[in-house]
């Protein structure tokens, strides 16, 4: 089973464009486990496989591919949930092309390994399949922490925890756990009985969740730690206050922000109004101003509301610099989304308090700036506008201040980011608290978040384990 | 899930809660709010905690029965549950001795100042509460009021208690009798508010507003309760929920409270419908007496 080099990358089946642009299913099928085993097959079994390096919680990558293409399924389920406690959530969301994939040796002569299809696979097949769980039996350490906010930072850190020994329990500020995986990232992309059921994988593992939690608030972390008894605090409470573009016309209806329109469509289930008490205005025609994975899932998702006729993205680079994923951004284009690049908007115009006019200059492309990417320069005399009902803003997130406002001690930058004092544990300035995720890097990925709680629990382990805590 | 400890209908259609919240209640101060959502399908909306007792675990709010949400909650009862309540949310009111407080509260907007007004004369400053409603049975919580407040003024649209006019008229005439105010504090709805911010700011007497946007997640993510202050962008759910109210865009404001206006009608004649199918008439009576406030 190892000289595969022949066959092709194995496709999973989609559903088509024209079908899916109507419903919130999920887009890509999946593998069947022959199609699972044929792409396993593929790999070669590296001896220092390069896919690991890129992965940033360092599945045993070559292990489980080698148990797929054996048709071990169950197994290799466990033998990614040693390092990764969320695979049916990585399999979907991570940038594989840009982590194990990119190294993948299989890669360099022909199309890499698919090994977030296989991973993904890998999870739904013994999420479906399995009854009951071999859990990891662990020594209880008698140590307690508290993991704030179950997003993915939270949630790699508790599981990790938990495999540990250690007594996790999660806050959560709102009433549903998840994080940016519930409220975010939609469903078409991230089905959310899979995010239920690997939360409930973390349940099983020890790992106590108290929604409706806002610490900051409720509690202080000096109160956490010398009132209800944890011996460390991982903080994971991720993005905070959208980001706005500052031109004039924002406050008029119809104009959100990425989360807004996200939140009450997933969270909130507006899409599903009257049933659902939260709403979601019906709009016809839908601009959205940004070029990242968060711009293209709101797109995606106001397309598929049922009253929408036109969705536009109006991004200000080209689309060689759009920072989401190419899969994201094929499928956008073929579900009929209008892509309008080197696209700047300067102002919304309205009527009776609505939007209806987006006041924008196109842009042409100048030498790179910081992000290494040409910075967009504007053309003069180049306005002109576009007709939409609704703008949604998606061009990241600042800081949710909450937390550092009520702990002094707590080291911030001046953008309100929580500082590290030590970047390979995730330790921050005060004894006892780590941190990870947005809420320490700025808006990020999923994965690098995981990765970043991942390490962290490693810190708060050995932190905890040192005695006199 | 939180449990009603305590439910009294106190006016048409407003009703006090005592609600089991012990965490929050340890913890809350005037001028904050919760987040409540009522169960799976309901929608997550904020109300000003108007009590808060640490030794029994329990908050007190007021709730106007007006849109779906409150109507369904007004169907709640004693013994009943909530399924979510988070807080406490946004930042206290500022206590301190200022000297003399004007408090003004508007109709259901007293709920709100009644804390503020307590903790203020706690704090040794001389309050007067100047509490306004259309008629005399909405002027709620005038007792309580009386008790912590060193005077309180009642003024009613139809002149049906106090005086007859606005609570802008009371104000007006407190400020020409050369009373020195050193704050106003306003609580109720936006027009009043604003009304109250126009003519303190003639005045140059500093005044803070309570403001109500719409929230959802009210922790601040999501960015819903955007407001301009002083031409800059804030959000009441956690740079707020008070602010000066000179510096306030009202207009903004408004424009925006009204973006669910259909929505949440459509919402609200559907719950009617639907409770009457099962329950005739039990509503009707309550559905035709909503109108301005």
């Amino acid at each position: 089973m190892k000289s595969g080099k022949k066959i092709p990358r194995t496709q999973p089946p989609e559903q088509k464009p024209e079908v899916r642009r109507h419903n919130f299913q999920e887009v890509s099928l999946g593998y069947t486990p022959a199609m699972a085993q044929l792409e396993a097959s593929r790999c070669i079994q590296c001896k220092k496989p390069k896919c690991m390096i890129g992965c940033p919680v360092r599945v045993h990558i070559p292990e489980f591919i080698d148990l797929v293409a054996q048709g071990k399924f169950l197994e290799a389920a466990e033998k990614i949930k040693e390092s990764n406690s969320l695979p049916g959530i990585t399999g979907r969301v991570c940038p594989q092309e840009d982590q194990c994939e990119k190294h993948c040796v299989v890669g360099i002569k022909g199309e890499p390994l698919a090994i977030g299809k296989l991973e993904r696979f890998v999870a739904d097949f013994e999420r479906l399949h399995k009854s009951g769980d071999s859990l990891i039996q662990t020594q209880p350490t008698g140590k307690r922490i508290a993991i704030i906010g179950a997003g993915p930072a939270g949630l790699t850190a508790a599981g990790d925890l938990a495999k540990m020994g250690h007594e996790v329990v999660i806050f959560e500020a709102l009433h549903q756990p998840g994080g940016v995986l519930f409220y975010g990232i939609p469903q078409f992309r991230l089905p959310k009985d899979v995010v239920e059921a690997e939360i409930d994988y973390l349940r099983k593992l020890g790992v106590e969740i108290k929604v409706n939690y806002v610490i900051g608030q409720i509690k202080s972390l000096d109160e956490l730690m010398k009132e209800e008894g944890f011996h460390a605090v991982f903080i994971g409470t991720g993005a905070g206050l959208p980001h706005f573009l500052d031109i004039p016309g924002e406050n008029l209806n119809g104009v959100y922000s990425a989360n807004e329109f996200l939140t009450r469509v997933n969270l909130m289930h507006a899409w599903e109004f009257p049933r659902f008490d939260t709403p979601i205005h019906p709009h016809k025609v839908i601009a959205v101003v940004g070029g990242g994975n968060t711009a293209l899932d709101a797109a995606r998702t106001a397309l598929r509301l049922p009253t929408t006729e036109k969705v536009i993205v109006l991004y200000r680079r080209s689309r060689e610099e759009m920072p989401a994923r190419q899969e994201e951004i094929q499928h956008a284009e073929e579900e009929g989304i209008d892509f309008q690049f080197l696209t700047a908007p300067f102002e919304f115009r309205g009527k009776n308090g609505w939007l209806s006019q987006i006041a924008c200059y196109r842009m042409a492309l100048g030498k790179p700036d910081a992000s290494d990417r040409r910075r967009p320069e504007r053309i003069p005399d180049s306005e002109f506008e576009v007709k939409a009902d609704a703008v949604i803003i998606a061009l990241g997130s600042g800081v949710n201040p909450l937390i550092a406002k009520s702990a002094e001690d707590l080291q911030t930058d001046s953008k309100g980011h929580i500082e590290l004092a030590d970047e390979d544990i995730n330790v921050t300035s005060k004894p006892g608290v780590f941190a990870g995720g947005d809420i320490v890097t700025g808006a990020a990925t999923v994965i690098s978040a995981m990765g970043a709680g991942k390490k962290a629990a490693q810190g708060i382990h050995e932190y905890v384990m040192k005695g006199n805590h | 899930m939180y449990t009603i400890l305590e439910k009294e209908n106190l006016a048409p259609r407003v009703f006090r809660y005592i609600i089991q919240a012990p965490d929050i209640a340890k913890k809350a101060r005037p001028g904050q709010f919760v987040i409540i959502r009522l169960d799976e399908t309901g929608e997550r909306f904020p109300i000003t905690i108007s009590d808060m007792d640490s030794n029994s675990g329990t908050l007190t709010v007021y709730v106007q029965a007006i849109g779906k949400s409150s109507l369904e909650m007004s169907e709640l009862h004693d013994g009943d549950s909530i399924l979510d309540v988070v807080g406490p949310l946004g930042n206290a009111s500022e206590i301190a001795k200022f000297g003399t407080v004007v408090l003004v509260g508007g109709g259901f907007g007293i709920a709100a100042i009644h804390p503020i007004a307590r903790a203020l004369t706690e704090a040794g400053n001389h309050t007067l509460s100047i509490l306004g409603a259309r008629t005399a049975e909405l002027v709620l919580l005038e007792d309580a009021m009386r008790k912590v407040s060193s005077e309180v003024c009642i003024v009613t649209n139809d002149g049906s208690s106090g005086s007859e006019g606005l609570v802008t008229d009371v104000l007006l005439q407190k400020i020409k009798e050369g009373i020195p105010i050193d704050r106003v504090i306003a609580i109720g709805p936006l027009v009043m508010m604003k009304s109250v911010a126009d003519l303190t700011r003639s005045y140059n007497i500093k005044t803070t507003v309570s403001l109500n946007p719409i929230m959802i997640d009210g922790t601040g993510m999501c960015g819903a309760c955007r407001v301009t202050v002083g031409n800059q962008m804030k959000f009441a759910c956690v740079d707020g929920p008070e602010f000066d109210g000179h510096e306030v865009d009202f207009e903004s404001l408004f424009n925006r409270l009204n973006s669910y206006v259909s929505e949440e009608y459509e919402a609200r004649q559907r719950y009617i419908q639907d409770t009457q199918d099962k329950e005739p008439c039990r509503l009707e009576a309550s559905s035709q007496t909503v109108s301005s406030s």
